[in-house]
């Protein structure tokens, strides 16, 4: 168990649909170039612009080895290779109804069942994609890229147990790399030690420690004077919401309206959670926190969170995301368009913190409550890039979890009455209706939630 | 009194799913498992290829002893549980044994329901659950003559085919006005019984078996419209019941099957319950029901092991569905959700594709801009994504019409775009 295998990813954004890893599939395994042969099968779009793969995702748990009768399915503890033994498989067809990623089909020329077999692990479809949207990946492969960047970060740091600080600044700064500035303003990135001690910096690059008011304005000063001295050097903040959507808002916004150059990452655990858990402007409806008690009259924050994300899509900033540590992957595809973005100007990204000492919930939790938020729609994760005008959904919740479940894990929420967790649940679902006003509805509906 | 931690009654797809679900959160916990049978684990949907010579019955485990003993399971196979105390937790066995437990799973399966049907139970007749049930209907059939099949549901059907491929003259005997029913509607289910009929196999339905006698190494059924039947097999294959009898006595909450909430918890503290012996929420409705198929064993069974484990990630159940594939005489079958259902229903809209001809079927059903049942018959489809289709309640929007033009390509897409 927790072995590492070989899978075949698919970049659709890379394919054009040529069909070449359909051809060279037929023909490995029937000599033929007829598709009817093909284990991988390329799905277009009616407009014809985007492709999707109906392939083996030789599954960890594989729905296909577990509903045939037969025994004939196995998943292959070396190679990891979900297999089909011919001899035994009895042709009930029951695997085709449990893979629900058409990766098992029927042949209709031998009338027998196929599946990927990975050619026994140089699969000829990735050797014929010349477009590069197939790649030959194993979960390690994944890790290790993002191990090869340099880490540059100190080894320890002064967070509280559980606190997703250290995951999300070594990450970020493993991915912007080092030809950068970065900016914390006062608030939990700079108090677990991101600005150093006694005269020496946490990272690796120049760090500052700017007013809460004025981060972006700083930034945008540091970037100026790079371009006019002809250096391209990543101006990179990490703010709490305090220092983004409260004291530091105007000169965010402003920095946003100008089109400053920079990354500006809001690491929000809805509250002031360094200073004592004071509310903020992000701190949702109903939360507990020490200015918003819980006590005979008051029962949490009587406001809704400001929606700090659309605000700043609002302001035309190049690229805006939201996103969390319990999808990293996620993460990392946004922090790589946030690089690009920053070159033309602003680029926001919204990081989902939840923290357990303020929220009150175990340190072991932490990234099951970014799940759950997650799933449940309290936090949808999105992008807005703004050459396309346009909103996309990146991680899609077709049945989303009642907001309970989420709420139920963290004890700021515990007090709550069925009408406040009501209220809560129509904003969630508020929420998603409005972004998708702002995504592409028509291609997009479904993919919406 | 031996102890476990956890306690599986049952090896088939429910139990193997629970144990799979326990063993990817808790590797240490005691598992154990019992079975019936003195046999590692098969599949009672095996035996109909079992009867037809297709595989022989020394080649249709699931499981080995290899598997058990690298995951550290017990299996105790050929120990029946003959009682539940849920105030000990414990269980008895034949044996006269007992077992504790922590944790409880019951997945007993289901065994075959003898219709209401006079005479049926002096009257020598097959069933088929078990490999010898397989065994010894092989053995029939080796004898040749004719046979009397009393159901045509799935497994009646199944069994029909084999009878007729080994060279016996077959009557079905259906009491509804069509076969297969709950998966296809009566104009596709007119298809296969054409198929059928063609190949020498006489379906008769629309009229119940009333009487049924033996004399001289054959039966004779009588049916309600007056019509004799005579034949020298009778194999009764009207539907399952849930395997509840040891449960005579004990808290857990019954009503046909095992009453199981949507994390497969029964209403005794610490008793579970999946697969076809338990009756869980509905997809379609608000009613819990039984639904006996494989794929619905799984996903019970494993959401059943999540919980006993205490494995966060648990996405309780969302509602059985009907589905099932199916194959006969070369053709193949397929049915998802909501098979009935006719355009003149409120609210429903049918797009339906039929060429007789072709023997090509393809039937669609949508509530607004969703599918909710799909069944067709030699048509290339992906059932398995149609199937998430209609789990994920993807809402196709103007794409409907496209997707009901081309369900194949659309449904790929639909995947591509929401659950790759
Ligand atoms: C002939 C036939 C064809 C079928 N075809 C299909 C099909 O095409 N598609 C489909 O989806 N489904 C089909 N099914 C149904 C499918 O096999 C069941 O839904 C599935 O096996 C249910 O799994 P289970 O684990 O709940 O129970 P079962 O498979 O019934 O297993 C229960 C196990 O529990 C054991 N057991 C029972 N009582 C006790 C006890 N007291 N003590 C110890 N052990 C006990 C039994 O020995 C058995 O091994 C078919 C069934 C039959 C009989």
């Amino acid at each position: 168990m927790g072995k590492s295998y070989h899978t075949i990813a698919f970049y659709p954004e890379r394919c054009d649909g040529c069909g070449d890893c359909v051809k060279a599939c037929s023909r490995a395994k029937s000599g033929t170039q007829d598709p009817v042969h093909s284990r991988i099968q390329v799905a277009r779009d009616p407009g014809g612009a985007s492709f999707g793969l109906a392939l083996c995702r030789q599954c960890g748990e594989p729905q296909c080895v577990m509903n045939c009768p037969a025994g004939a399915l196995k998943k292959d503890e070396e190679t990891g290779i979900v297999r089909l033994d011919d001899t035994n498989c009895v042709g009930c067809h029951l695997c085709t109804l449990a893979c629900g990623y058409g990766g098992i089909t029927y042949n209709s020329e031998t009338g027998q069942l196929m599946k990927c077999d990975m050619c026994g692990g140089d699969p000829v479809c990735v050797k014929s994609c010349r477009a590069g949207a197939l790649e030959l990946k194993t979960g390690a492969d994944l890790y290790n890229a993002w191990g090869d960047y340099e880490d540059l970060f100190v080894p320890g740091i002064s967070a509280c147990l559980g606190c997703n600080s250290e995951l999300l600044i070594r990450h970020t700064l493993r991915r912007v790399g080092p030809n950068t500035v970065v900016a914390t303003p006062p608030g939990c990135i700079a108090g677990v030690g991101a600005v150093g001690y006694n005269g020496l910096t946490a990272t690796k690059t120049p760090v500052f420690h700017p007013l809460l008011t004025n981060t972006a304005s700083m930034l945008a000063g540091a970037r100026r004077y790079y371009n006019r001295i002809g250096r391209d050097v990543t101006m990179l903040a990490f703010a709490g919401d305090g220092g983004a959507a409260d004291v530091g808002f105007q000169s965010l916004s402003g920095a946003a309206e100008r089109g400053e150059q920079m990354i500006f990452i809001c690491v929000d655990n809805e509250g002031y959670m360094n200073t004592g858990v004071q509310r903020s402007s992000t701190t949702p409806f109903g939360a507990w926190t020490s200015t918003t008690p819980v006590g005979t009259v008051l029962r949490g924050k009587t406001r809704d969170a400001k929606p700090l994300p659309v605000i700043m899509m609002m302001h035309n900033c190049e690229y805006v995301a939201t996103a969390s540590t319990a999808f990293m992957q996620d993460y990392y595809e946004k922090l790589e368009k946030a690089i690009i973005a920053a070159k033309r100007g602003m680029a926001y990204i919204h990081v989902f913190s939840p923290c357990p000492t303020g929220w009150r919930f175990l340190p072991s939790q932490l990234i099951e409550v970014g799940r759950k938020a997650v799933e449940s729609n309290m936090v949808p994760l999105w992008e807005y890039d703004h050459r396309e005008s346009r909103l996309r959904f990146t991680h899609p919740v077709q049945n989303p979890l009642p907001v309970t479940q989420y709420l139920r894990l963290i004890g700021k929420y515990r007090h709550l009455s069925q009408e406040q967790i009501d209220r809560i649940q129509k904003v969630a679902e508020a929420g998603i209706r409005m972004l998708r006003h702002f995504s592409d509805e028509k291609d997009e509906r479904s993919a919406a939630v | 009194m031996s102890r476990t931690k956890y306690l599986i009654i049952g090896s088939s797809h429910a139990g193997l799913s629970a144990a799979e679900a326990i063993r990817l959160y808790d590797q240490d916990g005691a598992l154990t498992m019992i079975s019936a049978e003195k046999a590692y684990p098969y599949s009672p949907t095996i035996l109909p290829y079992v009867v037809s010579g297709k595989v022989h019955e020394d080649r249709i485990f699931l499981r080995d002893q290899a598997w058990f003993d690298k995951r550290n399971i017990r299996f105790l196979n050929g120990a029946t549980v003959t009682g539940v105390h849920a105030e000990k937790k414990s269980v008895s066995l034949e044996s006269g044994r007992e077992m504790s437990y922590e944790k409880l799973l019951i997945a007993t399966g289901a065994e075959p329901e003898l219709p209401p049907v006079a005479g049926l139970k002096e009257c020598p007749h097959y069933k088929l659950r078990t490999v010898d049930d397989a065994i010894n209907i092989r053995g029939a059939l080796k004898k040749g003559g004719s046979a009397i099949v009393l159901g045509g549901g799935l497994i009646g059907m199944h069994a029909a085919e084999n009878m007729a491929r080994a060279g016996l003259k077959v009557t079905v005997v259906e009491m509804l006005r069509q076969v297969l029913p709950g998966y296809f509607d009566p104009q596709a289910a007119g298809l296969i019984q054409k198929v059928f009929t063609e190949n020498g196999v006489k379906i008769l339905t629309g009229n119940p078996a009333t009487n049924v006698t033996s004399a001289h190494g054959a039966c004779a059924v009588s049916l309600r419209n007056g019509l004799d039947l005579s034949a020298h097999v009778l194999l009764v294959a009207a539907g399952v019941r849930p395997r509840i009898s040891f449960l005579a006595g004990s808290p857990v909450g019954t009503d046909a099957g095992i009453l199981v909430d949507e994390r497969m918890r029964t209403s005794a503290q610490d008793i579970w319950a999946a697969g076809d012996v338990a009756q869980a929420g509905s997809f379609l409705g608000p009613e819990k029901i039984l639904n006996g198929i494989v794929p619905d064993a799984v996903e019970q069974g494993r959401i059943a092991g999540m919980d006993m484990a205490g494995d966060p990630s648990l996405k309780p159940y969302s509602g059985g569905i009907a589905m099932n594939t199916y194959s006969f005489f070369g053709n193949r079958s397929f049915s998802v959700g909501l098979s009935l259902a006719e355009a003149s229903e409120e609210d429903l809209e049918v797009d339906t594709i039929y060429s007789p001809a072709g023997l090509k079927y393809q039937k669609l059903v949508f509530r607004e801009d969703r599918l909710i049942g799909a069944s067709a018959i030699n048509a290339a489809l992906d059932p398995g994504v149609i199937c998430q289709t209609i789990r994920r309640k993807v809402q196709m929007g103007e794409m409907k019409r496209g997707f009901a033009a081309s369900p194949l390509e659309y449904g790929r897409l639909f995947m591509s775009r929401l659950w790759r």
